[in-house]
């Protein structure tokens, strides 16, 4: 993406707030003075093997784009491609899904294209509306801020474990209901409490999406290993050595600005590398709103844990 | 006896897990594993060092040879 960067200039394009160059996960262009428009895309091939959940799945994660933003969704469509002898009833299962997902965001689905494809692959692109005032983005976390996550890591690991038939159905259906979990509850929370900065954590897993918060905002954000919730299975699977091949090429490329303490595990600190998918929101918050926040949080029925905090500094610290 | 086992063309952690069923019933011994990327070998290396084996690798024609012993 790099070698396209300088083609479309934010001098070039006033209205364009977030672009290529901003490290963020989609793009944002102001309409007018009030509204501004977020617009993103997703899409993967199947990660459960239930076509249903497989759909929500993608969906979710496609619109957690705009919930990390601050915004609200509004207009999706299908990106699908699907083998020639797919079974149709299959594919009405994943797209439900879908739609049933973008019907809980309050969203409008409204069409899509689909090709051959000798492997499934589905996903959205959606169009979201925030103030362009109200933007989130990766720079603003302060030092003395806490950070906040909204799901527990490990849905990596246990898909790439039940991909080689060695993940345990429990484990599996708890994953699955983590990556359902649409991010729109946690994500009007955390902008009513003021979040300074917020991403939400996907395929470069919680210390890559950490370390664009961390450059961003030109800080240092600490994390206590032993705070930092992981689904059931996790453990074992790293244990078991079954990381998938993203682990290894993301700790290649952010391990130069990551310090990890020595007592913490090689397993545990691999987790922390290892992608993510439809992952939680990780923000930085102001110390002064977290009562609030977990009361607003708990009301919802939904979890958060405080899993570290914002220093002067440069990059990201594990510590045990 | 070398035992080998040829995981090329696979993806992580199928290098990792053809690897540990074989370290699992092996008591000790010479095996080879054949990968293709150096994150396989990492990977493949690092899990049977866990396991109390020593693994050194050597990249062969675009393609890397690691030798666990124990």
């Amino acid at each position: 993406m790099r070698t396209l960067q300088n083609l479309f200039p934010k001098e070039k394009f006033p209205n364009l707030l977030i672009g290529m160059d901003d490290g963020d996960d989609a793009a944002v262009y102001r309409l007018n003075e009030h509204l501004a428009l977020i617009f993103t895309l997703d899409f993967f091939t199947p990660i459960v093997d239930n076509p249903y959940n497989f759909g929500s799945i993608a969906a979710a994660n496609s619109m957690s784009d705009v919930y990390a933003m601050g915004g609200d969704v509004a207009l999706a469509l299908n990106i699908c491609g699907f083998p020639k002898d797919m079974d149709p009833a299959v594919i009405v299962q994943i797209l439900r899904g879908g739609a049933d997902k973008v019907i809980e965001a309050g969203g409008i689905l409204s069409g899509g294209h689909t090709i051959n494809d000798d492997e499934p692959k589905y996903g959205l692109a959606v169009v979201g509306f925030i103030h362009p005032k109200k933007v989130l983005a990766k720079q603003g976390a302060k030092p003395g801020d806490v950070l906040l996550l909204t799901k527990p890591l490990g849905v990596g690991i246990i898909t790439t474990a039940l991909k080689a038939g060695r993940a345990h159905a429990d484990h599996v259906r708890e994953a699955t209901e983590s990556m359902q979990l649409l991010n729109k509850q946690a994500s009007i929370i955390l902008r009513e409490a003021g979040v300074h900065a917020m991403t939400d954590v996907t395929g470069f897993a919680l210390i890559g999406h950490s370390l664009e918060i961390a450059l961003h905002s030109r800080v240092l954000l600490r994390f206590r290993a032993g705070d930092l919730p992981f689904l059931p299975g996790a453990a074992d699977y790293a244990e078991q050595w079954l990381f998938p091949g993203g682990t290894a090429d993301n700790r290649q490329t952010y391990e130069r600005d990551v310090r990890i303490s020595e007592d913490i595990t090689e397993e545990t600190a691999l987790l922390l590398y290892t992608p993510e998918t439809s992952g939680g929101l990780l923000a930085a918050v102001p110390k002064n709103k977290l009562g609030q926040v977990r009361s607003r949080f708990a009301d919802a029925g939904q979890s958060v844990w405080v899993v570290g905090e914002v220093h002067e500094g440069h990059g990201i610290e594990i510590i045990g | 006896m070398t035992k080998t086992i040829d995981a090329r063309g696979l993806s992580c952690p199928q290098p990792v897990i053809m690897t540990r069923d074989v370290i699992k019933d092996a008591k000790g011994g010479r095996i080879t594993v054949l990968v293709d990327t150096m994150t396989q070998v990492y990977n493949v290396s690092r899990s049977a060092e866990k396991l109390g084996w020593t693994a050194g690798h050597e990249e062969k024609d675009d393609q890397f040879v690691i030798t666990l012993e124990k």
